[in-house]
C-alpha cells in the first residue's frame, strides 16, 4: 500500500539520511505528488531563503496512484523555491523515475544541504545513499544516465540527472530523465546544481499493494479505453502535441518573431505532419496510452546522424516560431540540444526570441553580442546561443540568470519587449485574443506557465448549458469572452494541483477533451488503490488548498497582486494578423482587472490576493507551518 | 484453430502497462519485477521489445524439466508449469533462449506467462497492439503484409525519378 512508502531527508552536507514514514493525515489533507511537496516546501524552506542557499530544499516527490497502468500515472514532482522566480518551484514530470522511485520503497525524497563533491543519490529497495559523481561531472543529460547505468550493469535503472547548465547554475536548467522527459520548468535543474547534486538514481522491485487489487485493474482499462476514446488523445497518440499547432497557427495565436505576430507564414514545414519524415514510432511515458513522443531520427544533413525524442508543441514555438525559423529540423536539432544541456526548452526559447528583437530593434547589437548575429531566423545564431547559454559564455551569460538579470544587464526599454510574468517566459502562444488564458498566465503560481490553468476547452465554443455544468457556473462559450472565465481558471487550477497530486497526466484528464476522467473517476481510482474516500467537493478543496499552500508560499516571499499581471503589450498592442475572430485582439486592463477580483473571490482570497482568515480555516490552514512531518 | 501471442515491437510504444497489468493480475499487486512479460529497452537508440514466453512447439523448457511439470494447456495454447510438480530447479529458466521463464525474487517460484486461462491481460492492456492474441493464420497475415509494405516501398523508390 502507499502507506508503507516512505520520505527519506537527505542532508548533503553531512550525507545523513533519515527515514520517516508519510503520515496519513498528508494523504487525506494533500493526497501526494505536487501536494505533498507544496506542503513540505511550505514547511522546509524558512522564509526569503536564497534559492542557491544550501538552505533551500529540494523535494522530489510520486503521485498518490503512481505505479498503476493507466493515465499516465507515473508522474513525479520536483519542488524547491525557485532560483528563476523567486516564487514557487514546481515542476512535474513524466517518464519512469516516479514508479521506479515508488518501486524502491519512497514515495518523497526531501533534499537539503550542499554536497562537498559532485554527487549522486542511490536509492534501491528501501536504501539511501550519497554516492561520489566526480566522474559524472561535466557529462550531458543523456550520457549520465548511460554512464550509471553502464556502472551497475543495469540498464532498468531510472536517474534524474542535470546536464551541463544545470552544473552551470543557469537558472532556468531542468531536470531531465530518460531522452526527452523534463521537469522543465521553474529551474529546478539549477537548485540541484547548488548542492554539486548530479542526480537521483532509483531501482526497486518492492510491492505496491492495492486496497482492491482486481478491481482497480479493470477500472484502470476502463480509463484508459475512456481517454482513448476521445477524440483529442487519438490525435495526439499519432502526433504528439504537435498537433494543436495546426490550429493555433491557422488561427492567430501563436507568437511569431517574439511578439510581433500572431502566426507564421509559410510555416508549413512545422505542421506536425511533417514528423512522419524523421519518426520511427511514438512512445510512451509509464502507464500511459496516448504515447504523445516521437522518436525521430536525422540521417542526412550537417547534424546527422541524431537519435532523439519530441518535440512537442513547446518546442515548434520555442525554436520554431518565436525566433522565425520555419524549418522542423531546425526544431529537431534545438530540441535536442536543450534536452542534452539540460536546459527549459521554453525559457531558452523565450528568452532568445526577446533578444532577436532587442536586436532588431537596435536595443543590443552585435557589440552586446560578442559578434552574433541575431537575426531572425538565423539557425546558426540560435544554436550558438543555446551552447552559449548553457556554458554560460559571452551573451549566453547575460540570459542565463533569466529575464530578471537580462533586463537589469540590458536595461533601456528592454523589459517592455520581456514576454514573462513573474520572471518566467510565457509559452509561445498568444493569449491576446483569449482572455481565459490570459488570466491563467497572469495567475499561475510558478510564473506564467500554462499548465497551471489552461483551458484548451474554451476553445470549442461548447454549448453554454454543457460548461454551466461542467464549471459549476455561468461560463460564455465564445473564447473571446470574458464572462465566467475567471470561474474557468480557477476551477482548471483546482484539477490540474489534484491531478499533479494523483501523479497522473494532464493530458489525461480535462486539459483538451472534455470527456476525460476527473473528480469522479479520480475518486474511484483513489478509493480503489489506497481505500481513502474523497467525494468530488473534498477532492476540489484539496485542490484549492494545494493552491492555497502555494499563494502563502508566495505571499511570503513578496509576491502581491501586482504580479498577477500580463506584459504590457498584452493591454497596448492589437494582435496584428489571424482569423477575424483573433485579429485586432488585446486585453482590456479593466475586464482583466474585474476578472482577477472574480477569480480571486472564487479562491476565497481577498481583492489583494491573500487567503482570508475563514479560508484558511476552512481549509484548515490557518495554524501553518506545523513541522508535523 | 489455436491463438497465439504475438509480439510486434515496432509497435511498441514502451509503456510497460503490459507488465504492471500482468503483475497485479497474477500477484495480486503491482511490481513489474514479478511480473511475467518485460520491455527490454534501449532507452538510448529508441529500441522497445517486449520479452515473453513465446510458447515454442516444442518447448525447451518442458525438455529439460526434469520433473515433468512443464505441459501444454491444449485449451489456451500455452506452455504451463504445474506448480504441484515443480521443484524450482530454474533449468527453464536457464535454458530457454528467449528468457520466457524467469525467477520470483520474493518468493523463489518460477514466473511464466500461462497466457491468463485464454485472456492474456497483457493484450488486453496494449492499445499500440504490439502484443495480440491471434490465430496462427491471422499472425502470418500480418508478417506478411508488413513485409510487403516493404516491399512496395522498395517499388517506389525504384519507380520514382
Amino acid at each position: 500500500m502507499v502507506w508503507n512508502r516512505k520520505i527519506a531527508y537527505i542532508n548533503l552536507s553531512t550525507r545523513k539520511v533519515v527515514q520517516k514514514p508519510v503520515p496519513k493525515t498528508m494523504r487525506q489533507l494533500y493526497l501526494g505528488g505536487r501536494g505533498i511537496d507544496m506542503y513540505l516546501l511550505f514547511n522546509h524552506v524558512k522564509p526569503k531563503t536564497d534559492a542557491l542557499n544550501p538552505q533551500n530544499v529540494l523535494i522530489i516527490g510520486v503521485g498518490l496512484l503512481g505505479g498503476i497502468p493507466c493515465l499516465g500515472a507515473g508522474r513525479c514532482d520536483i519542488a524547491a523555491k525557485s532560483p528563476l522566480t523567486g516564487a514557487v518551484g514546481d515542476s512535474n514530470v513524466g517518464g519512469f523515475f516516479g514508479p521506479e522511485l515508488r518501486f524502491a520503497g519512497f514515495d518523497y525524497l526531501v533534499i537539503a544541504g550542499k554536497s562537498k563533491k559532485p554527487a549522486y543519490i542511490w536509492v534501491q529497495d528501501g536504501e539511501v545513499e550519497v554516492r561520489d559523481a566526480a566522474h559524472l561531472w561535466g557529462k550531458d543529460s543523456i550520457e549520465t544516465q548511460t554512464a550509471i547505468r553502464q556502472d551497475h550493469g543495469d540498464e532498468d535503472i531510472k536517474c534524474l540527472v542535470i546536464g551541463i547548465a544545470g552544473e552551470n547554475l543557469v537558472r532556468f536548467a531542468n531536470v531531465r530523465t530518460g531522452m526527452k522527459n523534463s521537469g522543465g520548468r521553474t529551474g529546478m535543474g539549477c537548485v540541484m546544481g547548488s548542492k554539486n547534486l548530479k542526480g537521483v538514481t532509483a531501482r526497486g522491485t518492492m510491492n505496491l499493494e492495492f486496497a482492491k487489487p482486481e478491481k482497480l485493474l479493470d477500472y484502470c482499462k476502463e480509463m484508459n479505453d475512456m481517454i482513448i476514446g476521445t477524440r483529442w488523445a487519438k490525435a495526439q497518440s499519432r502526433w504528439g502535441t504537435m498537433i494543436i499547432f495546426s490550429n493555433t497557427n491557422t488561427t492567430g495565436l501563436i507568437r511569431t518573431k517574439n511578439f510581433q505576430l500572431n502566426l507564421l507564414e509559410d510555416g508549413q514545414d512545422l505542421e506536425p505532419e511533417n514528423i512522419d519524415r524523421y519518426s520511427i514510432g511514438t512512445a510512451g511515458c509509464y502507464g500511459c496510452v496516448v504515447h504523445c513522443r516521437h522518436r525521430y531520427v536525422l540521417k542526412d544533413g550537417p547534424y546527422a546522424p541524431l537519435f532523439a525524442e519530441g518535440p512537442e508543441y513547446t518546442s515548434l514555438g520555442a525554436f520554431g516560431t518565436m525566433v522565425d525559423c520555419k524549418k522542423m529540423e531546425t526544431v529537431l536539432v534545438a530540441n535536442h540540444m536543450v534536452n542534452k544541456y539540460g536546459l527549459d526548452t521554453l525559457e531558452t526559447g523565450g528568452l532568445i526570441a526577446w533578444a532577436m528583437e532587442l536586436y532588431d530593434k537596435g536595443i543590443i547589437n552585435d557589440k552586446t553580442t560578442g559578434g552574433l548575429k541575431l537575426d531572425w531566423g538565423n539557425e546558426e545564431a540560435l544554436f550558438e546561443l543555446i551552447r552559449q547559454i548553457a556554458m554560460r559564455e559571452g551573451f549566453g551569460n547575460v540570459l542565463a540568470n533569466g529575464f530578471r538579470d537580462a533586463i537589469a544587464k540590458i536595461g533601456r526599454d528592454s523589459a517592455y519587449y520581456a514576454i514573462q510574468v513573474k520572471g518566467m517566459s510565457n509559452l509561445h502562444s498568444d493569449e491576446r485574443p483569449t482572455p481565459s488564458f490570459a488570466l491563467g498566465i497572469a495567475t499561475s503560481t510558478r510564473g506564467s506557465d500554462h499548465l497551471r490553468s489552461r483551458p484548451a476547452v474554451d476553445m470549442y465554443g461548447l454549448p453554454e448549458e454543457f460548461l454551466q455544468e461542467l464549471y459549476g457556473g455561468p461560463v460564455s462559450s465564445d473564447y473571446t469572452s470574458y464572462d465566467g472565465k475567471s470561474r474557468m481558471i480557477w476551477w482548471q487550477e483546482l484539477l490540474y494541483a489534484v491531478t499533479d497530486s494523483i501523479g497522473t497526466c494532464k493530458f489525461q484528464t480535462v486539459f483538451c477533451a472534455v470527456h476525460a476522467p476527473k473528480w469522479n473517476e479520480f475518486s474511484k481510482l483513489i478509493q480503489l488503490a489506497t481505500g481513502m474516500k474523497f467525494s468530488k467537493a473534498q477532492l476540489m478543496q484539496i485542490g484549492e488548498r494545494i493552491y492555497t499552500v502555494e499563494r502563502m508560499f508566495n505571499l511570503r516571499e513578496g509576491f502581491t497582486r501586482k504580479d498577477d499581471n500580463l506584459p504590457e503589450r498584452y493591454f497596448k498592442e492589437p494582435t496584428p494578423i489571424g482569423l477575424p475572430i483573433a485579429k485586432g485582439k488585446k486585453i482590456d486592463r479593466e475586464k482583466f482587472e474585474a476578472m482577477l477580483d472574480e477569480y480571486y473571490a472564487l479562491h476565497g482570497w481577498n481583492k489583494n490576493g491573500v487567503p482570508t482568515k475563514k479560508t484558511l480555516a476552512k481549509l484548515g490552514l490557518n495554524k501553518e507551518p506545523t513541522h508535523i512531518i | 484453430m489455436q491463438k497465439i501471442l504475438f509480439i510486434d515491437p515496432e509497435k511498441c510504444t514502451g509503456c510497460r502497462i503490459c507488465e504492471t497489468a500482468c503483475s497485479m493480475h497474477h500477484e495480486k499487486v503491482c511490481n513489474p519485477a514479478r511480473a511475467r512479460i518485460h520491455v527490454a529497452k534501449w532507452e538510448a537508440a529508441g529500441l522497445y521489445i517486449p520479452v515473453v514466453c513465446l510458447h515454442c512447439e516444442t518447448p525447451i523448457c518442458e525438455t529439460v524439466c526434469p520433473v515433468r511439470a512443464i505441459k501444454r494447456d491444449e485449451k489456451t495454447g500455452a506452455v504451463v508449469i504445474d506448480y504441484n510438480l515443480c521443484v524450482g530447479c530454474r533449468l527453464c529458466v536457464l535454458y530457454c533462449p528467449f528468457a520466457g521463464a524467469g525467477i520470483d525474487a520474493l518468493t523463489g517460484k518460477i514466473l511464466k506467462c500461462d497466457l491468463c486461462d485464454g485472456d492474456p491481460v497483457c493484450v488486453r492492456f496494449c492499445d499500440s497492439k504490439a502484443l495480440q492474441y491471434v490465430k496462427a493464420t491471422r499472425a502470418n497475415m500480418i508478417k506478411m503484409r508488413k513485409a510487403a509494405e516493404k516491399f512496395s516501398e522498395l517499388m517506389q523508390k525504384l519507380l520514382t525519378p
